[in-house]
């Protein structure tokens, strides 16, 4: 059988691509609740056209993110949603108690994050939100960024935008935030001097030995990887990506890597919210 | 115990002798290293490269990981073979040994500025380096001249 596996990969090879991987794109094949998984890009854009992710990924990854039931992500989502209606914190009040159905209340809320702050005169993430949230108005405590409730309540209140278009603001307050994060985007990094574009922009498509470059667009986040097991936020993927290019990562919710969820957003308007998707 | 330490002690020492990029004897420091033009064409040290060598650390994900970005048919066993460089099959016969050795000290200078390629025995990379590579080549000036004894086994 290994001989077998092995035979198949050298014949692989010698056709001269993996035909089990990526990539898909065909744009009949969609995910639950989305229409669209590729975009024309605005013109004068770094890129010719904006992709998710979705079309990086082999068929059976796929496959998971087109049946709710199938995908693991919604385990998140249901979790969620229980705490949403869960009382907590010294003010006697959950979510609902403020705002009601999600389903109402929440629609388009996650596909418009961050959202610029008039009160606190920065941009808040979708995190940072439910967190001021608990502590202001809950009198409740702080859930951590990676933490199973957060990333729980943030897969519920995202989806509640599933399919809707990525609507992040990128002018007025916010655009010396969308510059910092491209800024950051640009800039070479780590042991191995590489920044964002130089794989996500320069090299998406192409395979990285057994990883398949997508544009890294991030209107799937939270997403779960089937790497990790589990659902995890975009600032994760992050640090994940620092480290792999042996660079100290930056921390979750530090104003770097929130300005960089912003230009990330703005870069990859067109494409519409899949959260929770699935990745490999 | 108070050999033990004193061992220990010296050890430390040397690691970090190494470490600090202290001359070792017919090594040429990543900061002496001269380009003419692309071509870099001194050996960076006295032994000659090792291809056997130079090919294990041509695949190891952890050193070279060459096979990360670029396909290579001499090594057709191993599988997923990345897209980003051009193939290296038959390298040999378009760059001379100059040539290659200066690509894999410090692609930027020998190829362009704007290459993904990381420089393999440069301590000047990216912003941010994590503690761990702080200061450290990617590889060794060894470990350079064995690959480059490998690739140019790849003739057409």
């Amino acid at each position: 059988m290994r001989g077998l596996i092995k035979a198949a990969v050298v014949f692989a090879l010698a056709a001269g691509g993996f035909a089990n991987f990526g990539p898909v794109n065909a744009g009949e094949d969609l995910p639950a609740g989305v229409t669209v998984v590729k975009a024309p890009a605005a013109k004068g854009g770094p890129l010719a056209e904006i992709l998710s992710g979705w079309g990086s990924r082999s068929k059976s990854t796929q496959q998971l993110q087109q049946d709710d039931f199938e995908n693991p992500g919604y385990l998140w989502v249901d979790k969620g949603e229980t705490l949403w209606n869960t009382v907590d914190g010294k003010a006697g009040k959950s979510c609902a108690t403020c705002h009601d159905d999600a389903s109402v209340s929440m629609k388009g809320v996650g596909a418009a994050m961050p959202k610029w702050d008039a009160k606190l005169g920065r941009p808040m993430t979708l995190e940072q939100r439910v967190n001021a949230c608990r502590t202001d108005n809950m009198e409740a405590k702080e859930w951590k960024w990676e933490s199973d409730q957060m990333l729980s309540m943030t897969a519920y209140v995202k989806n509640q935008s599933r399919g809707m278009p990525v609507n992040v603001q990128a002018d007025g307050p916010m655009e010396p935030w969308v510059k910092r994060g491209k800024e950051l985007y640009y800039t070479r990094v780590g042991q191995l001097n590489m920044s964002c574009a130089n794989c996500h922009e320069a090299n998406y498509g192409k395979f990285i030995r057994a990883d398949y470059l997508s544009q890294g667009q991030s209107n799937g986040f939270p997403t779960y990887r089937l790497k990790w097991q589990k659902v995890g936020s975009l600032h994760r993927r992050f640090k994940g990506c620092m480290k792999n290019i042996r660079a100290k990562p930056y921390k979750r919710g530090s104003d770097e890597f929130v300005a960089m969820e912003i230009y990330l957003a703005q870069r990859g308007k067109g494409l519409q919210v899949e959260s929770p998707a699935v990745r490999n | 115990m108070k050999h033990a330490k004193k061992i220990v002690t010296v050890c430390g020492a040397v690691v970090m002798a190494w470490s600090a990029g202290i001359a070792i004897a017919g090594v040429t420091k990543p900061g002496d290293v001269k380009f003419d033009d692309t071509k870099v064409t001194a050996p960076l040290t006295n032994e000659a490269g090792d291809a056997a060598k130079g090919k294990l650390l041509f695949s190891n994900r952890k050193k070279g990981n060459c096979l990360a970005c670029h396909v290579n048919k001499d090594l057709a066993d191993k599988p997923f073979h990345g897209e980003i460089g051009p193939p290296l099959d038959g390298v040999a016969s378009r760059y001379s040994a100059s040539e290659m050795r200066g690509i894999l000290i410090n692609a930027k200078v020998a190829l362009s500025d704007e290459t993904i390629m990381p420089g393999f025995y440069m301590v000047n990379t990216g912003a941010r380096v994590a503690k761990k590579f702080k200061g450290k080549t990617i590889l060794s000036a060894q470990q350079i001249e064995d690959i480059l004894a490998y690739l140019q086994t790849l003739k057409e």
